[in-house]
């Protein structure tokens, strides 16, 4: 068997040991990744991390310095942007201003000279599909965000791509909108079937829309799993602090658990380290007014901050973050029982000091 | 009820429409008065010198004639010539050409350009910008020492057999051209490059990731987007260059006379002010018309 071809991403999207540098900046170093086909898969960081580089190396519009990119078992690495099964929808959604809508979906059709019986056929499929019919004869500059977002995903999708790279599509939409659409993008993902790279820098829209994800920093993978694979058990301190809210807390081995700042916390896995950190979700700890039977701590709430469906609550010592439920007002001062329970705690494994 | 001195809010000022009103005029008077005195005023005299009669020592005879018409078409007491038509048309397919070559050479030029790291951009700018500050008949002369008979260009050109031995390249169509696209490439070029730089390469990206060929990818995503800077670019050389008359009359030649030519002679050797006035009517109104065909198509390529 050719040693390139791994069976099991045969039909997925495999980049294997891609390394890219800009100048000084190494922008990526050593990635590997396998997205299976039908997926979607998510590529999680803050700016600068590499993602955006990943995904345009992808589609054919970057060539990397090392390493290979193979799509449906076939090594595409040194094909070009136009020969790949690739479509993208881009960051700024890059409609032509002066085609219509649906010469703006039609365009990729065009270039590839299909009958004009069948581009008809498809785009206004994909028209209908995106509710862009009413559309279809208006120019991009008369559209809101939200319908240049969909053109965008049309004139990608019309092409019928073996993969669709997304670079953070939801960046230039308002909060409300952002949350709608990410759905709406999960949902058709699931009814089309095909392969999805998602770019983004937003931890939500990466734990609503994907499959799997892989949470980049620095031009590395530091994490790739579920979304509640990585969300529940962060391997790092990083990953703990970029998919939702974490707190940290320093510490060092002790039989049995750790021995923090604010006493003795049992765990129920040794950690590597001899000193180091565990992280706990600010919705994974209790709060009560009796002293639980283990990792219970005593702590005076000193902030409260109600955001709609729950309240944040910063206690010491800690600070700790707790979140709790909209209906348990617990006013700044007073003092209440919380509970680390060990199978909520997590240990970083790169916190060793 | 809306009252003349009703008081309203100007982008953060509070005043009224008459005092607007009255800064708008103050501030369009000299911009008019200029206009007026060295646009429309002239203009008018032209029209006016043009249906007159010219008198036999070149004074203006005030009798209303239509004769420098006539003559313009080519109608002659000997009967019908082209001449002067012919040179008419030679000025249009001069301006069109040296425009298109300009155009031409000017895009790899802007990209070459835009590409450069910042600070030498500036550098290369100021270099396209250079011959600009020289005056047009120094310039000309130039091309006289670079099209001599002892420089390669020429001697080339001679074994080559397009001239005879030891002649310069000059005067003829090919020395206008070469003198005509180096004095008015920087118009093209300035322009077009304020566009190039701003151009948005995610449309060209998208293109390529729409599988578009590179002459699509050029209509499709290049074009469009530079042809704000493109259109100040025609404009600016083909209405000028309809009129140039240092180029032709130098590289050109007698045989090669343009209408800019033309005209000097009349206002010049010949003494004849209603032909030549005439003539520049007509230059005027084919220049209109080249604008009108170029705004259409140019709408037309829009809508494309």
């Amino acid at each position: 068997m050719n040693p390139n071809q791994d069976p099991t991403t045969d039909q997925g999207l495999t980049v294997k040991h891609i390394c890219k540098q800009f100048g000084d900046v190494i922008a990526l170093d050593d990635v590997t990744l396998n997205v299976a086909s039908g997926e979607f898969f998510t590529l999680l960081g803050p700016s600068g991390c590499g993602k955006t580089t990943l995904l345009r190396i992808i589609a054919g519009l970057e060539l990397a310095d090392s390493g290979q990119v193979f799509s449906g078992g076939k090594d595409i690495t040194r094909l070009p942007a136009i020969k790949r099964q690739v479509n993208t929808v881009f960051q700024s959604y890059a409609l032509f201003p002066h085609l219509t809508i649906y010469e703006n979906i039609a365009f990729g059709l065009r270039s590839r000279k299909f009958p004009d019986a069948e581009i008809k056929k498809r785009v206004n499929r994909r028209l209908e599909m995106l509710d862009l019919s009413p559309m279809a004869q208006r120019h991009p500059h008369q559209l809101s965000g939200g319908q240049k977002q969909r053109v965008a995903l049309a004139r990608a999708l019309v092409n019928e791509p073996d993969v669709l790279l997304l670079d953070e599509p939801m960046s230039a939409l308002d909060a409300r909108l952002r949350a709608q659409v990410q759905e709406d993008l999960r949902r058709l993902q699931r009814k089309l079937g095909r392969t999805f790279i998602l770019v983004t820098h937003d931890q939500s829209e990466a734990l609503v829309c994907s499959d799997r994800l892989a949470v980049m920093r620095q031009g590395r993978v530091v994490q790739c799993g579920s979304p509640e694979e990585v969300y529940d058990n962060p391997t790092d301190s990083f990953v703990a602090k970029f998919l939702g809210a974490a707190n940290l807390i320093p510490c060092t081995k002790a039989p049995g658990g750790v021995q923090t700042a604010f006493g003795f916390l049992a765990l129920d896995k040794q950690p590597s380290w001899q000193e180091g950190t565990v992280a706990i979700r600010p919705e994974w700890i209790g709060i009560g007014d009796k002293e639980p039977e283990r990792n219970g701590i005593r702590a005076r709430v000193t902030e409260i901050i109600y955001r709609g469906t729950n309240f944040d609550l910063w206690l010491e010592p800690g600070p700790l973050r707790v979140r709790t439920s909209s209906y348990r007002r617990i006013d700044p001062g007073r003092e209440v029982w919380l509970e680390l329970a060990s199978k909520e705690l997590v240990i970083l494994e790169d916190e060793a000091r | 009820m809306k009252r003349a001195d009703s008081i309203l809010t100007w982008y953060g000022e509070l005043t009224t429409r008459q005092q607007l009103l009255k800064r708008g005029s103050l501030l369009l008077t000299p911009g008019m008065l200029w206009l007026m005195l060295f646009l429309v005023l002239p203009s008018l005299v032209l029209v006016v010198v043009s249906v007159v009669t010219r008198g036999a020592y070149g004074q203006l005879e005030w009798t209303f004639t239509l004769e420098n018409y006539k003559r313009l078409a080519g109608f002659t007491l000997f009967g019908w010539t082209p001449d002067y038509l012919m040179i008419l048309w030679r000025s249009v397919v001069v301006a069109f050409f040296t425009t298109l070559v300009s155009v031409i050479l000017s895009y790899p030029l802007c990209f070459f350009i835009a590409g450069r790291p910042e600070r030498s951009r500036y550098m290369w700018l100021t270099l396209v910008i250079i011959p600009f500050w020289t005056n047009m008949v120094i310039r000309a002369y130039a091309w006289f020492l670079i099209l001599s008979p002892e420089l390669p260009f020429a001697r080339l050109a001679a074994i080559l057999g397009f001239i005879p031995d030891g002649a310069p390249l000059y005067p003829n169509a090919f020395a206008v051209y070469l003198g005509m696209v180096s004095m008015f490439l920087p118009f093209v070029t300035l322009p077009l490059y304020a566009s190039v730089e701003r151009l948005d390469w995610a449309l060209v990206e998208a293109a390529q990731d729409l599988y578009a060929s590179r002459v699509r990818t050029f209509t499709q995503a290049i074009l469009p987007q530079t042809m704000p800077g493109l259109s100040v670019g025609i404009i600016l050389t083909f209405v000028p260059a309809m009129g140039m008359f240092v180029v032709p009359d130098l590289l050109g030649g007698a045989k090669y006379m343009l209408v800019g030519n033309l005209i000097q002679q009349q206002f010049g050797a010949s003494r004849d002010w209603p032909f030549g006035a005439a003539i520049s009517m007509g230059l005027m109104v084919l220049t209109m018309i080249g604008l009108q065909i170029y705004r259409r198509k140019g709408k037309e390529i829009e809508v494309i």
